[in-house]
């Protein structure tokens, strides 16, 4: 990509982007606006894949809720999404960048 | 017809930012200018009033020689392109003045003229949006146009009868852009929205003839 287009993008980027891999569990503080309270909604998850380069990079986190495996994409560099923690890393790291193998297995076999 | 605010430019390539409740907000960037006013129609010569304006200097050797000994006499450097804009008046216009990115400002409406990317000789389908045909149950009419007409009454293809054609590479303007962004140190322009033509292709910025006010 031009370099004019990356210098453009890196003044839109968050400059402190927490730092976390595939396979961690982490706890995405995503801002929602109702009417004009603010707050706080947690979503904590898996992350499995990571798409995209610059301000339009997004990461995507699975969870399982009431037994459904629940998906949500965040966009990285986004104002809303204020904060991820790293709750747990992986016991082994996997070694592949898409963990979308996830989605096929349930239980014990779904931890890395 | 008639604009105060113009800039030639070159398109780089698109991307995107955040604005604070979240939303989204597309924008390709422009390197705009630095262009030079390389001279002026005036209504009692030329009959009507515009700039005319040179963008990207270019070596002598680069240059015709009726574009270079014009550009001589005139006083200014020899430029690769040279575009004419309609303006109301020529106060605060001399020769040899140099414009850049800052003559626009955020939140300013826009026109932009491009080269659209040229497609080649196109088929129906990718010109005029026409439905394909099976390519399954023995049917050999997959990308073909149809029928084109009727029989011996009118016993002739109606004119205006949609058909492939060459696609594409053609002027193409964009109205009611806004202008997201600024930078006239760097000479560049976030527009927001699409801009027609290849990265690197020329481009006119514009103020918006009959501007719009845009919906957020």
């Amino acid at each position: 990509m031009d370099n004019i287009i990356q210098d453009v993008q890196k003044q839109f980027m968050k400059e402190d982007v927490p730092a976390f891999k595939t396979g961690d569990i982490v706890r995405v503080e995503y801002l929602i606006r109702e009417g004009k309270v603010e707050r706080v909604q947690p979503f904590i998850g898996q992350v499995i894949q990571f798409k995209g380069h610059g301000v339009g990079k997004t990461f995507t986190v699975r969870r399982i809720v009431q037994g459904e495996g629940v998906e949500r994409t965040f966009p990285l560099h986004s104002p809303l999404v204020v904060n991820v923690k790293v709750e747990r890393n992986p016991i082994n790291r996997p070694r592949r960048a898409k963990l979308f193998f996830l989605r096929d297995r349930t239980g014990r076999s779904a931890q890395l | 017809m008639t604009q105060n605010k113009f800039l030639l430019a070159r398109k780089k390539g698109m991307t995107q930012f955040f604005r604070e409740d979240g939303s989204v907000v597309p924008v390709t960037v422009l390197e705009a200018g630095p262009c030079t006013v390389t001279g002026l129609r005036e209504p009692e010569r030329d009959g009507y009033s515009a700039v005319q304006v040179g963008f990207i200097p270019a070596r002598d050797k680069h240059v015709n020689k009726p574009q270079l000994v014009a550009a001589e006499k005139a006083g200014v450097k020899a430029h690769r392109v040279l575009r004419e804009f309609r303006v109301p008046e020529l106060n605060g216009y001399e020769v040899g003045q140099e414009l850049n990115s800052s003559v626009f400002e955020v939140g300013d409406i826009v026109d932009v003229v491009g080269t659209s990317k040229g497609r080649g000789f196109a088929g129906t389908i990718k010109a005029h949006n026409f439905a394909r045909g099976n390519e399954t149950h023995g049917c050999m009419n997959v990308r073909r146009p149809g029928s084109i007409g009727q029989c011996a009454y009118p016993g002739r293809v109606f004119k205006g009868q949609r058909m492939g054609k060459h696609l594409g590479a053609a002027r193409r303007t964009v109205k009611n852009l806004v202008i997201e962004s600024v930078d006239a140190e760097k000479g560049l322009l976030l527009v927001r929205g699409g801009i027609p033509g290849p990265p690197n292709g020329l481009i006119q910025v514009a103020a918006a003839k009959t501007p719009k006010p845009r919906r957020k």
